[in-house]
C-alpha cells in the first residue's frame, strides 16, 4: 500500500482553503500517502476502555472575572490589514 | 389535502457581560468600526483565549430558567469553517458536551378573544450552549467590509425540538423566550442590536403522517413579527409547492421582512464539513451543585408563573395580568404599589398602571418606567385618597396626569389645587339620600326585590344634590343603610 | 569557558557585570561584532535591530548604575526564535505569510525578559511555523550549523541553536512541539529544555499545536537554563493552559539536591536507526552517573513505537485549525490573483504556505474531517493516553529517564528531502510532548567527525529542579560545553 485509499486530496485541499498545483498534487499524494501508510499501524493498538487525553495536565473552571480592559487602538487593530478603507477591513466581494 | 406544519427555532441570544466572551476587550454595540478589539479578537498569531466566567454565569442562569439540565462538565470545541468575519477562522463553540441539555419554554397561545387566556404548553428544547458571535460585514457592489466589534460577544445558541407547528407557535415562543432572557437579565434582546436572532427550520407533512416532511432554514427572521409573517409564508410556500404537484428541496432561505418575500440562498460551494474538535488552548469548565444554587437564589419568576400568581393572589382578571407579567419592572412596579396600598386595592392599582400609567408612558418623548417621577408610592398615596374619599376619580386623572410630569406628592397636588372632595356632613347626606329613595318607588320595589343594581338609580340623584361633593363609596354606603331599614 | 565574552555564560557575565569589569553596552557590542562576522556563514537570524538592542543594553547599565540592577539577566543580550511576540518587532514565523507583519503585543515570556533586564538581540531563524527538524523549511533560507556549515542545525529551533554555539546570542528562546528545542540543542552542542507543558505560558507564541507547544531556553550551561527557566517560569492568566505550580529558585536547588538519582533507560529507545556513535556517547554518559552512585535500571515505554503516528496526528489536527487565521484578511500575505472571499484564501495560503505547512495542514484538515474524526484523530487522544501512562509507569520506580536525543548528529544541508525521514529524527523528543514532559538535552561529546552529541533527560512532571540537578551533575563531570566551534 504506497498510497492512501481514502486521501481525497482535493476535496481536502478545498476545505483547507489552498490552492495546489499540479505538481504539488502528484506530490503530497505520494508522500501522504506513505506518511498516513505510517499512520495505519495506530490501528493496532487497543484503544478498548481508555479515555483520550486532551490536556497533558488538566485544570478546570479556568477564566477571568468580567472586566473590560482596554483594547487596540483602531490604528494599531488595522497596522497589518493589507486593504482597509474607513476602518473597516476590505476584502472581495463575499459570495454566498 | 391538509398539512402540518412541523417547526423547530435556533435562537441565538448575546449576553449582556461588560468584556467578550475569550478576552477581557470591552463587548458593546453601535461604537466605532473596529474600535473593540484586541489580539485575541483579531485572533493575531500567539494570542489565546480565557473564558469570561459572567457569560458561564448567564449561560447555566439561562439553563436554570428554562429547566434545563446543567451539564456537571462541559468543554470547548472549535468548528472550523472559512469566512472573513471569523477572525481566527475557527468559531470556539461546545458541539457534543453542551452546558444545558433539555428544558423546555412555557408558551401561552393566543385566546379566542382579547381578553380571555389562551391555552399554555411547553416547547421542550434540545439544548443550550455557548459560543462566540462573529464581526459584521458590509456588502458593496464589489467588495465586502468587515468590522470585529462583535466578534466574540458571548452567545448562547438555544435550539428547541421540532415541535411547534404554526407561525403562532413561533411567535408565543419567542416571545416567552426573549421575556425570560430579559427577566433573567441575560441579554437585553433587543433584535434591532442583533442581541436575539432566530432562525427556524420548517417542514411540513400531511395530517397524521409521523415522518417529517424536507426541512427548509429560514434565515434572517431579525424581528418578532418577522418571525410569524416569514415562517406563514414560508409554510404556504411549501404547502403551495406539493400541492401543484412539486418537490420541496433541502435549502436554506433568507427571509426579506420589508418585502415579505424569501428567496433561496445559492447552494454552498461543497457542503459543510466543521472538523469539530476539542479546542486544546481551553479547559473544560465543571459545574457543581454549589455554583448552581448560587444561581438558582438569582433567578427570578418567569412571566406566565406570575400571571399565574397575580390572578390568585391578587384576583386579576387576564386583561391586567397579560399586560402586567411580560416587563419584569412592570410586574414589581405593580407589586411594590399594591403592598403600599393594600392588598384590597389591587385591581384598583393594576387597573391605574394598565390604563393610565402605561399610557402616560407610551406619550412620544416619555421617560421609560425606571425613570418615571411617577413611582409606586406616589401611587399608592393616590388610591389611597380615592379609596378615603378624599379625593373623587374624576380629580384623581388629573393629579396622576400632573403626578406624572412633576412627580409631586398627589396630597400636595391635591391641596395646591383643591381638588380634594369638600368633607361631607353625615346628616347633609342622609337627608340627601332619603330624599333619592323617597323619589323613585320602582327603583325601591325593585332593591328590595333582591336587583342590587337598583341602587344605582339613587345615586345620581344624590349626587346631584351635593354638586359632586360626595363620595360614591359614603353615597353607597348611606344608601344601602337607610334602604335595609324598614 | 572560552575567554570572548561572546562565548561566556550568563553565571559568568552575571559577575563580571554585577563587579562592574564589563558593562551590559560592552557586553552587547561584543554580541553583536560577533554576529556580524559569523551571520553570513550561518544565517541564523529573520532581523536584528541594533539601535533597539544597544538601547535595551544602556538602560540596564543606568539601572545597575543607580543600584537598581534587577537580577542575572539584567544586560544579557538574549536572543528569541522568530515565533514569539514583541510589541513592535517583526514576528514571521519564517514565513512568506508573515513576511512583514508587526505584533502590535507582547508575549508573556517577552514582558518577562524584559522585567528581568534582558536585551533583545535579534529574532532567530527556524522552520516555517516551527514545523521541520532542520531548519530548511524556512522561508527565508536554511540556517548552517556552526560546527560544520555545510550541515544543518536542527530545528525546528534552528536558528537559536546556531546562533548560541556561534557566540552570536548569550542565550536564546526556542519553541518545542516535538523536539524542536533539544534536537537543535544536541546537533549544536548546546543546553535546551523543554520544560513541562504548562510551566511557561504560551501566551505571545505562534501556535502550531497547542497541546504540544512549550517554549523554553537554549544556553550554554545547566545553570544558564536554571536562570533562565526562572525568569519564564510561572502562572499567567492570559494562558488558559497554563499551569498553577509552585515556582523554586531553580539555580539555587541545583546546588541542594546532590542525588544520586534512579535513572531508567528505555529500551526502546535503543534500536535500530541509532548511530553508533550517538549511541558510545550516551552509554559512556550512563558510566558516568553510575560511577556517581546512581542506580541504572532498564525500563519499557512499550508504546514508543506509536509515539511518530500519534504525534503527527494531533500536531497536524491542531495545526490546520491553528494555521486556519492566516488567510490575508487582517493581516499576513494577501494574494492579487484573488476574485472572491474564498479565492483570496486559497491563494493567499497557496502563495504564502511552504510546502512542509501545506503537507501538515492537509495532513490535520484531513484526520478532522468528517468520517475520520474517530479513526484517527480520537484514536491518536487514546494512544495519547496510552503513551502518557507509560511514562508515569517507569516513574514508580526510577526518578528520571536517560535517552539519546536525536538517532543522529547533524545531517547534511538537503540531505533528508523526504518528509517521513525527516520525521524519524524526532523519535526520541515526541513522547515527551505527548506526555507533557519535562526534558533536558546536554552535551555529551563529540563524533570522530566534530559533530556535537546530545544526552536527554527526561524528569517528572514540574519537577525541573530535579530534572536539572541531574543534568547538572553531568556537566559538572565534562567539558563538552566548554568546546566551541571554529568559525
Amino acid at each position: 500500500m504506497s498510497s492512501a485509499p481514502h486521501l481525497d486530496l482535493d476535496h481536502v485541499a478545498k476545505l483547507a482553503r489552498l490552492a495546489l498545483t499540479a505538481a504539488e498534487q502528484a506530490e503530497f499524494s505520494r508522500q501522504l500517502g506513505e506518511v498516513l501508510h505510517h499512520i495505519e499501524q495506530l490501528a493496532k493498538v487497543d484503544v478498548t476502555g481508555v479515555e483520550p487525553t486532551a490536556h497533558a495536565f488538566p485544570v478546570v473552571n479556568v477564566w477571568g472575572e468580567d472586566v473590560a480592559r482596554p483594547g487596540l487602538p483602531v490604528e494599531a487593530a488595522l497596522r497589518n490589514a493589507p486593504a482597509q478603507r474607513d476602518h473597516l477591513i476590505v476584502v472581495p466581494k463575499v459570495v454566498e | 389535502m391538509n398539512y402540518e406544519a412541523v417547526i423547530g427555532l435556533e435562537v441565538h441570544v448575546q449576553i449582556k457581560t461588560h468584556s467578550k466572551v475569550f478576552t477581557r476587550v470591552a463587548a458593546g454595540y453601535g461604537q466605532p468600526a473596529n474600535t473593540l478589539t484586541d489580539p485575541v479578537v483579531l485572533a493575531l498569531p500567539g494570542t489565546l483565549p480565557v473564558m469570561n466566567k459572567a457569560a458561564l454565569d448567564a449561560a447555566i442562569k439561562a439553563g436554570l430558567l428554562l429547566n434545563a439540565a446543567i451539564a456537571p462538565v462541559c468543554k470547548w470545541d472549535r468548528k472550523n469553517y472559512f469566512y472573513p468575519d471569523s477572525p481566527k477562522n475557527y468559531q470556539i463553540s461546545q458541539y457534543d458536551q453542551p452546558i444545558c441539555v433539555g428544558g423546555a419554554v412555557e408558551i401561552e397561545l393566543p385566546g379566542p378573544a382579547r381578553n380571555v387566556m389562551g391555552a399554555h404548553r411547553l416547547v421542550p428544547l434540545t439544548r443550550i450552549h455557548l459560543e462566540e458571535d462573529v464581526g459584521k460585514l458590509h456588502h458593496s457592489a464589489t467588495e465586502s467590509l468587515v468590522d470585529y466589534n462583535r466578534a466574540g460577544t458571548p452567545l448562547l445558541e438555544i435550539v428547541s425540538e421540532p415541535e411547534m407547528h404554526s407561525a403562532e407557535e413561533a411567535f408565543a415562543y419567542l416571545t416567552s423566550l426573549r421575556a425570560t432572557m430579559i427577566y433573567g437579565g441575560i441579554s437585553d434582546c433587543d433584535m434591532e442590536k442583533g442581541q436575539l436572532r432566530c432562525d427556524a427550520n420548517i417542514s411540513i407533512r400531511p395530517v397524521g403522517e409521523t415522518k417529517l416532511g424536507t426541512k427548509v432554514e429560514l434565515k434572517n427572521l431579525n424581528s418578532i413579527s418577522f418571525v410569524r409573517d416569514g415562517i406563514d409564508l414560508e409554510i404556504k410556500r411549501q404547502v403551495a409547492v406539493l400541492e401543484r404537484g412539486g418537490v420541496l428541496i433541502q435549502e436554506t432561505r433568507d427571509y426579506d421582512g420589508q418585502t415579505g418575500t424569501s428567496q433561496s440562498l445559492r447552494s454552498k460551494e461543497m457542503a459543510h464539513d466543521y472538523r469539530y474538535f476539542p479546542d486544546p488552548d481551553l479547559m473544560p469548565v465543571k459545574v457543581d451543585a454549589a455554583w448552581q444554587e448560587r444561581l438558582r437564589a438569582e433567578c427570578p419568576e418567569l412571566p406566565l408563573a406570575k400571571q399565574r400568581r397575580f390572578a390568585e393572589r391578587y384576583q386579576l382578571p387576564y386583561t391586567l395580568t397579560s399586560v402586567l407579567v411580560w416587563q419584569r419592572a412592570l410586574a414589581d412596579y405593580f407589586e411594590e404599589t399594591v403592598r403600599l396600598a393594600g392588598l384590597d386595592q389591587a385591581q384598583v392599582v393594576g387597573n391605574w398602571i394598565v390604563n393610565d400609567l402605561l399610557r402616560e408612558l407610551a406619550a412620544p418623548a416619555a421617560p421609560g418606567l425606571a425613570e418615571a417621577k411617577v413611582r409606586p408610592s406616589h401611587l399608592a398615596a393616590l388610591v389611597q385618597l380615592v379609596g378615603s374619599g378624599a379625593v373623587r376619580a374624576h380629580a384623581a386623572k388629573e393629579i396622576f396626569t400632573e403626578m406624572f410630569a412633576t412627580g409631586e406628592s398627589p396630597e400636595a397636588i391635591a391641596d395646591r389645587r383643591g381638588l380634594k372632595a369638600a368633607p361631607t356632613d353625615a346628616g347633609e347626606l342622609e337627608q340627601w339620600c332619603r330624599a333619592a329613595i323617597a323619589g323613585n318607588a320602582k327603583a325601591q320595589a325593585e332593591f328590595r326585590a333582591g336587583k342590587d343594581s337598583a341602587i344605582n338609580a339613587f345615586k345620581g340623584p344624590v349626587m346631584k344634590a351635593a354638586k359632586g361633593r360626595a363620595d360614591p363609596p359614603r353615597v353607597d354606603a348611606m344608601l344601602r343603610q337607610l334602604l335595609a331599614g324598614p | 569557558m572560552a575567554d570572548e565574552l561572546f562565548f561566556k555564560s550568563i553565571a559568568e557575565l552575571g559577575d563580571l557585570l554585577a563587579a562592574r569589569t564589563v558593562s551590559a553596552t560592552e557586553l552587547t557590542r561584543a554580541v553583536l561584532a560577533r554576529t556580524q562576522a559569523v551571520e553570513g556563514r550561518l544565517h541564523a537570524f529573520n532581523s536584528r535591530d541594533e539601535a533597539e538592542a544597544l538601547a535595551q543594553a544602556g538602560a540596564s547599565d543606568a539601572r545597575r548604575a543607580a543600584g537598581q540592577a534587577r537580577g542575572p539577566l539584567d544586560g544579557i543580550p538574549v536572543g528569541l526564535k522568530d515565533v514569539i511576540a514583541v510589541a513592535g518587532q517583526p514576528l514571521t514565523a519564517s514565513s512568506r505569510m508573515l513576511a512583514n507583519f508587526v505584533s502590535p503585543y507582547d508575549a508573556t515570556v517577552t514582558a518577562r525578559l524584559k522585567a528581568a533586564g534582558a536585551v533583545f538581540w535579534g529574532r532567530l531563524n527556524c522552520d516555517e511555523f516551527a514545523m521541520g527538524s532542520s531548519t530548511e523549511n524556512s522561508a527565508f533560507g536554511p540556517t548552517s550549523n556552526p560546527w560544520d556549515l555545510t550541515r544543518v542545525p536542527g530545528g525546528s529551533s534552528g536558528g537559536s541553536a546556531a546562533a548560541l554555539a556561534a557566540g552570536a546570542a548569550i542565550a536564546t528562546l526556542g519553541s518545542d512541539t516535538g523536539g524542536s528545542i533539544r534536537q537543535p540543542a544536541a546537533l549544536c552542542g548546546v543546553v535546551g529544555l523543554k520544560p513541562t507543558y504548562g510551566l511557561v505560558s504560551r501566551y505571545g507564541l505562534v501556535a502550531f499545536a497547542s497541546s504540544l507547544d512549550q517554549i523554553g531556553p537554549l544556553t550554554r550551561t545547566v545553570e544558564d537554563a536554571a536562570i533562565m527557566l526562572g525568569a519564564l517560569a510561572g502562572h499567567d492568566p492570559l494562558d488558559s493552559t497554563s499551569f498553577p505550580a509552585d515556582i523554586p529558585d531553580y539555580r539555587a536547588e541545583l546546588k541542594r539536591r546532590p542525588g544520586p538519582w534512579r535513572l531508567g533507560i528505555p529500551k526502546e529507545y535503543f534500536g535500530a536507526g541509532l548511530d553508533p556513535e550517538v549511541q558510545a556517547a550516551v552509554e559512556r554518559a550512563m558510566d558516568f552517573y553510575r560511577a556517581q552512585g546512581c542506580t541504572l535500571q532498564e525500563v519499557s515505554l512499550p508504546h514508543t513505537q506509536y509515539c511518530l503516528d500519534t504525534y503527527y496526528i494531533i500536531a497536524t489536527a491542531e495545526a490546520s485549525s491553528n494555521l486556519a487565521r492566516y488567510d490575508g484578511v487582517r493581516y499576513g500575505h494577501r494574494s492579487t490573483a484573488a476574485k472572491d472571499a474564498v479565492d483570496l484564501y486559497r491563494q493567499s495560503r497557496a502563495e504564502g504556505f511552504g510546502a512542509e505547512v501545506k503537507r501538515r495542514i492537509i495532513l490535520g484538515t484531513y484526520v478532522l474531517s468528517s468520517g475520520y474524526y474517530d479513526a484517527y484523530y480520537l484514536r491518536a487522544q487514546k494512544v495519547r493516553t496510552l503513551i502518557r501512562q507509560d511514562f508515569l509507569n517507569a516513574y514508580r520506580e526510577v526518578d528520571a529517564l536517560l535517552t539519546p536525543t536525536s538517532p543522529v548528529p547533524a545531517f547534511k544541508l538537503g540531505e533528508k528531502s523526504d518528509p517521513l525521514a525527516l520525521y524519524l529524527c524526532d523519535i526520541y523528543t515526541i513522547g515527551v510532548n505527548l506526555a507533557g514532559l519535562p526534558a533536558v538535552s546536554v552535551p555529551c561529546g563529540f563524533t570522530a567527525g566534530g559533530l556535537p552529541i546530545g544526552l536527554q533527560l527526561i524528569g517528572r512532571p514540574f519537577d525541573e529542579a530535579n530534572l536539572l540537578a541531574l543534568a547538572g551533575a553531568y556537566e559538572r563531570g565534562h567539558d563538552w560545553h566548554r568546546r566551541t566551534p571554529s568559525l
